[in-house]
């Protein structure tokens, strides 16, 4: 191979690469791109076929937009979904970060085969729990109120947690603690003092999934919570806005946007800490 | 906050924490515990409600033995679900693999604008799927579909072709495909991108010395060596297509009539909005096996990556 082919040939690869980028890019980004367009158009514009719809036809509007927020509900269920994603995040820590550090220090044979089988409760999907949840969240009555999901979501964010936080504490040097066990603290008085202080990255990261869990969930809100203004946003837009015959696609686009893109930039800065936890040790 | 042990009493109080077979149990329990009642104990009143005949409606409950798991199997409903389910698990997540190898190869190295390409490739894995599907209700809508717009536009589609999306059962199972490939590519991408950027590169530069082409360099050397990784990204795939609900639940509500109903939505459609709780628990459990496949198989992983 001569060098003059071997450069065309990695001029072709780099190339080829660009444009399997750029076809996943416009695949995968469309639906928000047609969101962000539909959002800001008029009705007039939107509800005409003649009209080529990849454009504004007429000047965009802010009415959907608007509409979303004096005349729906949405800031309600944006509310509602901060308010249970910030005790849900508060349960998981309390229950995760201890859990975490001991399954990160314990040592023998079953300490990792324990985590991986928290981590598995994980994947028990909402659609097996739900219909038994349905009845145990009546009878405890906090049916149709954001309570049972502030009860129920942490089945999901503990595990998942536990596992993320896990990982984290195992990169954090033993040494550290023994020095500072040498030095008269207990191994809690280590873990509160020395390990926790120097962990905030990980709690942090272990604080956004759990947000994030929170704000995806759909199968359990929409099973417990029958009135409008107790829905989650994830829940409330789809159920909600569609209901009855008249689509508000503006509105509704404007929604999918607003609550999908703050955490989706937040999401971006963590993803590779997320990938760590999801790989199952398969990678090393 | 924690007081330095002092002797007496003190010491005596504090030296349980010293002792890590008590502090280790002591810190696992409470998340154990919570996760057994919260993920353990609906798991058994899901397999006791599935021999039983409880209804929303009711309080008393009596044991019908497999009364139900008979009334499912006989159902062609039940039949046609299981089969959707299967389909479009088996599709989405063969398209899946395919694309997420092909991105995850183009997305390693440098270049320009990385950040906001892995930002827009993650969006839809990130983002709700509730309302990425309400997305995708919009594109394909029976009258303003931008599909049937842009086809129309160049060509593909006569004066009198307008595919109705979610109203005809073959489109409509595509549509769902489409859907679930679209959501979990993300996931699946950044998974093998991790297994890539973890090949060492020395073995990439012998390949190049011993002048493998693109094609060899990739199945005989990347594509084994990132083999174990991808088989994680295809469970969670699985797991997630299989049990998911949302995407036909925005999309069809399992129309039109019945024919893109998948098991967990028909166990929704059955359980919750039609009040049979033991008809819904029933079917919800014919998830439980490929669930319990998958878990079987994460376990031989951990052993093995515990191992080496």
């Amino acid at each position: 191979m001569t060098p003059a082919t071997a450069r065309a040939r990695r001029l072709a690869t780099r190339a080829g690469y660009g444009a399997i980028r750029v076809f996943f890019v416009v695949l995968l980004a469309f639906p928000f791109y047609w969101m962000l367009i539909t959002a800001f158009k008029t009705n007039k514009d939107l509800y005409n076929t003649a009209n080529n719809p990849y454009l504004f036809n007429a000047p965009p509007t802010l009415e959907h937009i608007i509409v979303l927020f004096r005349d729906t509900l949405f800031l309600q269920w944006l509310a509602n979904t901060a308010f249970v994603g910030v005790l849900v995040v508060a349960i998981t820590l309390v229950l995760a970060v201890p859990a975490g550090y001991a399954l990160a220090r314990m040592t023998g044979p079953w300490a990792q085969t324990l985590g991986v089988a928290i981590f598995l409760t994980y994947l028990v999907p909402p659609t097996i729990l739900f219909i038994p949840f349905s009845r145990i969240v009546a009878q405890l009555g906090v049916q149709d109120t954001l309570w049972s999901l502030v009860l129920v979501y942490p089945s999901f964010t503990v595990p998942f947690c536990t596992w993320l936080l896990m990982g984290f504490f195992k990169t954090i040097p033993r040494d550290l603690e023994d020095a500072a066990m040498i030095d008269g603290l207990s191994r809690l008085g280590a873990f509160l003092k020395v390990v926790m202080p120097i962990s905030l990255a990980g709690i942090l990261t272990a604080v956004i999934f759990t947000f994030t869990l929170v704000t995806q969930e759909f199968v359990y809100g929409v099973t417990f919570i029958t009135s409008s203004s107790s829905y989650t946003v994830s829940v409330g837009v789809p159920t909600f806005l569609v209901r009855g015959d008249v689509y508000f696609w503006g509105s509704m686009m404007a929604a999918c946007l607003i609550a999908s893109v703050p955490i989706a930039l937040i999401y971006n800065l963590f993803v590779d800490r997320f990938v760590a936890g999801f790989t199952v040790g398969a990678v090393k | 906050m924690i007081a330095l042990p002092a002797g007496g009493k003190g010491r005596a109080r504090w030296s349980f924490v010293d002792n890590e077979r008590r502090l280790w149990p002591a810190m696992l329990a409470p998340a154990i515990l919570y996760i057994a009642l919260l993920v353990g104990v609906p798991f058994v009143l899901s397999l006791f409600y599935s021999v039983s005949n409880a209804t929303v409606g009711s309080r008393s409950i009596q044991f019908v033995g497999l009364e139900n798991f008979r009334r499912i199997v006989e159902s062609g409903t039940f039949w046609l679900s299981l089969k959707n389910t299967v389909l479009i698990t088996v599709v989405s997540q063969f398209l899946v693999i395919v694309c997420a190898n092909i991105l995850a190869l183009a997305l390693t190295g440098e270049f320009r604008g990385k950040w906001l390409v892995r930002f827009l490739i993650l969006l839809p894995w990130v983002a709700p799927i509730s309302l990425g599907s309400i997305g995708w209700l919009w594109i394909f809508d029976s009258i303003y579909s931008v599909i049937n717009w842009t086809a129309r536009a160049v060509g593909l589609l006569g004066p009198h072709e307008w595919p109705i999306w979610l109203g005809e059962p073959t489109l409509a199972k595509t549509s769902i495909i489409i859907v679930n490939v679209w959501r979990i590519v993300p996931l699946a991408t950044v998974i093998i991108l991790a297994g890539l950027s973890s090949i060492p590169q020395d073995i990439h530069d012998a390949a190049q010395v011993d002048g493998a082409g693109f094609w060899r360099h990739y199945f005989e050397i990347t594509g084994p060596l990132i083999m174990p990784i991808t088989l994680v990204a295809l469970l969670f795939g699985i797991i997630f297509t299989f049990t998911d609900m949302i995407v036909v639940f925005v999309l069809t509500r399992g129309g039109p009539y019945d024919t893109t109903q998948v098991i967990a939505s028909w166990a929704y459609f059955t359980g919750i909005q039609g009040g049979d709780l033991a008809g819904g628990a029933a079917i919800s459990l014919f998830l439980f096996p490929v669930l319990a496949i998958v878990a079987v198989v994460f376990l031989l992983f951990a052993k093995r990556a515990e191992v080496t």
